[in-house]
């Protein structure tokens, strides 16, 4: 029993952090925003060395993840750089539910724009019989996100999936995401598609506690230099509490999220998709508040987390749709107690 | 990072299983904030001691097991998943305990701890008084020193089990010119010693929870101070960090909650309630996962030296609010029964002082802005 992140995943978090800190990643959100993808798939590539999956140049072929492997040796090549050039150290294996849980709370934070959840997440699992590794990937669920700039794209028709064409442009409340309605194609092999939904899951979920966390570390810092009637306002009650309830819902999503990322069920991947999902909004809803009318702003930065927090509330499964699933799960369990 | 258990924890958690498999009442008992209730509570505890269950986390000579942290998170889920009764040494155990091992004398171990264990002495606080709830450092009550001891005067309230219980804890002000932190003393004293007057409080159940004390001449020998004179709240600070914190609610009692919720809502057939209350079961049973998982975080850390700090705080305010929503999701499943007394009601009412007593959540949330978020400190006044 020990949970709290290895000296490992500590480290391949702070990797990522300081690449997408350094990378001004708001501004390749809103470039992506604005049609530009250049500076969103230079991010694209750089993470995609670091191990985040989804057409990096050393990426790996895709095996057989375990889920629930949060127990594999540690992988080498975060410990130093080199193992991306032809003929080096091996390829490292795929990331763990875990290393996803980590990456996408990086990506969640940085706001960082693209295909993320279904090329890192969904289709890896979802087509194992052909290499993804070099390709960004998108699925229509039920709108195939940022398909302008994806090389494949899928759908599912009848629990199948197929090849699908991007048709017509829908706009999203969030501008980094533009999603696309298509049309099928002919059906392809596939692997687990319920796994490649939950790990999707999971990677959504994780992705909106980072973005959570960065809404309320911005609004922290904000109330603490923006002064009124004299005072700082972070020193009024009225907004501590309000702020302190973001941090409490925040450090109660993570554990839900971490623990779907060892068990990977549907159960615990709904799970940690409501509670976090209802954790950002609280502090997107508390972050716009504690800032006045510059959050409502189009052009100060804590907009874009704000759509992006309202975008994934309903992306790979809905709050309605993620409790009726628990729900299911639950009653399940409690019929087959002997004790019933 | 895993949540796997060691087979020795296994092998405990068996064990445990198994004896409160056998031994649970099969019938629930009085509440103990009645005379048969306490007595039959008492009764209980002794029981748990003989096989020394009471205490699992203290050391043998002690009565315990020497339980680590793991297997005390254990023990206590299955303690409430085996819907064993509630503690009535509970202020004791997990409140004064802690203190006694850290700063009481050998002979106030010797004399103190083993009675606590078999739950043959019952141990109440004596924290607030009428002019100082959350603002505790205001305390009036007096510790006047005279030749061997100390006279105590003054109120204390809100004293839970001290209707019924043996002995009491609290601070005085022992230095009347210092002020508010500074000039307190931690005292242990009998609550049927001379000059002691208790009167019962009856709570929102109309059972007498806790009670008012009133000191008047109370004669304590230096023998029954805990810690140094004047150091009282240095000393008291780790009993409210325990009651604050992870010891006194562990998650066992909450997701055995969860569960029975569960249980009541596959058995409720009428659909408009299960329609209205199936998000309120969804969002109950997931906090009390979160929960779970959150405590397994925390004794992550504490095994590894860290401790609570002011997260404690985060988790009190999670787990008070979090009893309330499970017990009024229940209410709305029964519909029109709801009204009628049950262990949901009861339960019910217990869960509304949660996030009142061991400090209001005002005051943890003033706490979470100030310690962990950084934010500027409140002017008092």
């Amino acid at each position: 029993m020990k949970f709290t992140l290895t000296d490992e995943q500590s480290g391949f978090a702070r990797s990522l952090d300081d690449l997408l800190s350094r990378a001004d990643s708001v501004a390749a959100n809103r470039a992506w925003a604005a049609g530009d993808h250049e500076p969103g798939l230079k991010l694209w590539s750089r993470l995609a060395d670091l191990g985040v999956g989804g057409g990096g140049r050393g990426a790996p072929p895709p095996g057989k993840r375990t889920p629930g492997g949060g127990g594999r040796p540690p992988r080498a090549h975060l410990r130093g750089p080199g193992w991306v050039s032809g003929g080096g150290p091996p390829a490292p294996p795929p990331p763990t539910p875990v290393e996803i849980g980590i990456a996408f709370e990086a990506i969640g934070r940085h706001v960082v724009p693209g295909p993320w959840i279904e090329s890192a997440a969904y289709l890896p699992l979802a087509r194992t019989d052909v290499d993804l590794t070099e390709s960004r990937t998108t699925v229509a669920m039920p709108y195939a996100v940022d398909a302008d700039v994806a090389d494949e794209v899928y759908a599912l028709v009848d629990g199948e999936l197929h090849t699908a064409t991007a048709e017509r442009r829908v706009t999203s409340i969030d501008p980094s995401r533009h999603l696309f309605t298509v049309t099928a194609g002919e059906p392809v092999a596939h692997g687990d598609l319920d796994a490649a939904y939950d790990l999707a899951v999971l990677a959504t979920a994780a992705q909106l506690l980072g973005a959570g966390e960065r809404v309320l570390a911005d609004s922290v810092a904000y109330v603490k230099q923006r002064t009124q009637f004299g005072r700082a306002i972070g020193s009024y009650q009225a907004i501590k509490h309000q702020l302190a309830d973001a941090r409490i819902a925040l450090d109660f999503a993570r554990p839900l999220v971490f623990g779907a990322a060892l068990e990977l069920t549907p159960r615990s991947v709904s799970a940690a998709k409501l509670q976090a999902a209802e954790a950002a909004n609280l502090a997107a809803r508390v972050g716009l508040q504690v800032h006045g009318a510059i959050g409502y702003t189009e052009e100060y930065d804590l907009s874009r987390w704000l759509l992006r927090i309202r975008a994934l509330q309903s992306a790979w499964g809905t709050a309605s749709f993620h409790r009726e699933r628990l729900l299911a799960s639950l009653l399940a369990d409690q019929s087959l107690s002997p004790s019933k | 990072m895993n949540l796997d258990f060691s087979p020795d924890e296994l092998a405990f958690r068996d064990e445990a299983r198994a004896w409160l498999a056998a031994n649970v009442p099969a019938e629930p008992l009085p509440s103990m904030d009645t005379a048969d209730g306490f007595a039959a509570h008492q009764q209980w505890e002794r029981r748990l001691a003989d096989e020394r269950w009471s205490v699992v986390s203290w050391p043998e000579e002690f009565g315990g097991r020497g339980a680590s942290l793991v297997e005390w998170v254990i023990f206590e889920e299955e303690y409430y998943r085996a819907g064993a009764p509630g503690r009535v040494s509970q202020n004791g155990i997990f409140l004064l305990a802690p203190i006694i091992f850290d700063h009481g004398t050998a002979d106030q171990q010797q004399r103190w701890l083993p009675s606590m264990a078999t739950g043959e002495t019952i141990w109440a606080q004596a924290w607030s008084e009428p002019e100082a709830g959350s603002d505790l450092a205001s305390l009036r009550s007096t510790a006047t020193q005279v030749a061997g001891g100390w006279l105590l005067n003054g109120q204390k309230t809100w004293s839970s089990r001290a209707a019924y219980a043996h002995q009491g804890f609290g601070l005085f002000r022992s230095d009347p010119a210092a002020e508010r932190h500074r000039g307190l003393t931690y005292f242990c004293f009998p609550l049927d010693a001379d000059g002691v007057t208790v009167r019962p409080i009856a709570q929102l159940d109309g059972e007498a929870g806790f009670a008012e004390l009133f000191f008047d001449d109370v004669f304590v020998p230096d023998a029954d101070v805990l810690g140094d004179p004047g150091d009282g709240w240095r000393v008291a600070m780790s009993t409210a960090g325990n009651e604050r914190g992870l010891s006194l609610r562990s998650p066992g009692r909450f997701c055995a909650t969860a569960d029975r919720l569960l249980d009541l809502y596959a058995s409720v057939l009428e659909p408009v309630e299960r329609t209205s209350s199936s998000a309120a079961v969804v969002d109950a049973w997931l906090r009390a996962e979160a929960y779970r998982l959150y405590t397994w975080g925390t004794v992550t850390q504490l095994a590894g030296g860290g401790d609570i700090g002011a997260a404690g705080s985060v988790n009190k305010v999670w787990w008070s609010e979090l009893d309330v929503a499970l017990h009024e999701t229940a209410l709305g499943l029964l519909g029109a029964e709801a009204e009628v007394a049950s262990s949901w009601t009861d339960g019910y009412l217990f869960s509304l002082s949660g996030p009142i007593y061991a400090g209001t959540n005002e005051i943890q949330r003033n706490i979470v802005a100030e310690r962990i978020l950084g934010l500027p400190r409140e002017v008092r006044g």
